[in-house]
């Protein structure tokens, strides 16, 4: 890493801002920046995890009906795909932190893929919804669930399920509404990549942007049991 | 172009090997298989408290090598600290209050 003039303190990285004494400094503090960020989206969807817990055991059997109903192979597909995605991100992150630009960018790349794949599946689950009438609203209707031994369910049990699939699109939704909202990151992130502007002594920019997309990844890991496999026995 | 000379005497990053990645990666997938095969096995009260602890476990994985927190400053724990107590005063404070009105007739909390 050395370079033709070695005088450390006289040459200053392009990258480096006025108000950081050093790279490790600036690095620090935009990583730390970062885990602020997500301590306070844990809290975030933690408001809607907490209403999630209180109802699910006070209206039990609907929050099962209303699991079952959820696909759960391509639930599965899904946290495959997503835990595929951290992998290439943590790839990429590792190839920047080498220098290796080709490889940052295809690695990138993979990560947008799979999270697009992840929103497709996403989009095929929620159209069977608005198919069924399980969207809450006016339209809203429990016809299609039923209870453990394929018995329709009681009027009460029926009515409750809508909170099952509003705490369901709400937790699912903000969820992806995260993805959708990292995918252009990790593009804008592969394009700056592509054209050398991380190396090495910086790539800053990229190490966070995977901190964002693994605390996504980690959001689903959670959601995906208890949305997609409430067991109907309580 | 990017290698600078100010930046030799930085702290070199520590750089994660691409095998503990791979290896992460795979425990992550054993995790979801075990979880997906746990909810069809009746374990009782214990199906959730199985699965939420197989989430733990992944989420920490992820954390630790994915995320770099292992190989992070003291600081950065503090903030996923703190983040996690609130959380579980939030879910636990909740929780004892559903638990009271349910044991203690204090009312049905449904109604």
């Amino acid at each position: 890493m050395s370079s033709p003039s070695e005088t450390p303190v006289a040459v200053h990285h392009p990258a480096l801002r006025h108000h950081f004494d050093t790279m490790a400094t600036q690095k620090d503090s935009s990583l730390l920046g970062m885990w602020v960020f997500i301590a306070q989206e844990i809290m975030f969807f933690g408001g809607m995890l907490a209403a999630y817990a209180i109802y699910r055991n006070v209206y039990y059997d609907a929050f099962a009906a209303g699991s079952h109903h959820l696909d759960v192979k391509l639930g599965t597909v899904n946290t495959a795909v997503l835990i595929c995605s951290s992998l290439t991100m943590a790839l990429g992150v590792h190839a920047a932190a080498l220098g290796k630009r080709k490889a940052t960018v295809l690695f990138l790349l993979l990560t947008i893929a799979l999270g697009s794949v992840f929103l497709g599946i996403k989009v095929v689950e929620y159209a069977d919804k608005f198919h069924h009438d399980l969207v809450p609203g006016p339209r809203y209707s429990a016809e299609g669930l039923h209870g453990p031994h394929g018995e329709a369910l009681t009027a009460d049990t029926a009515r409750h399920s809508e909170l099952f699939f509003a705490l369901y699109f709400g937790l699912t939704g903000l969820h992806a509404l995260h993805m959708i909202i990292g995918v252009p990151i990790i593009a804008i992130m592969a394009w700056k990549a592509g054209h050398g502007r991380f190396g090495p002594g910086y790539y800053t920019p990229v190490e966070v942007t995977g901190l964002y997309w693994h605390f996504v990844d980690i959001v689903w890991i959670f959601l995906f049991p208890l949305l997609y496999l409430i067991p109907h026995h309580a | 172009m990017p290698e600078h000379a100010a930046d030799s005497h930085a702290q070199p990053d520590h750089v994660v090997p691409v095998g503990t990645y791979v290896l992460v990666f795979l425990a992550l997938m054993v995790g979801t298989a075990v979880t997906v095969a746990a909810s069809y096995v009746d374990l009782g009260m214990w199906n959730t408290p199985v699965a939420m602890l197989i989430a733990v476990t992944k989420a920490g994985l992820v954390v630790s090598f994915f995320m770099h927190l292992k190989y992070s400053p003291r600081l950065y724990w503090i903030w996923l600290g703190a983040a996690v107590f609130f959380l579980a005063h939030l879910l636990l404070g909740t929780g004892a209050d559903f638990l009271g009105h349910l044991f203690l007739n204090l009312g049905s909390p449904g109604t």
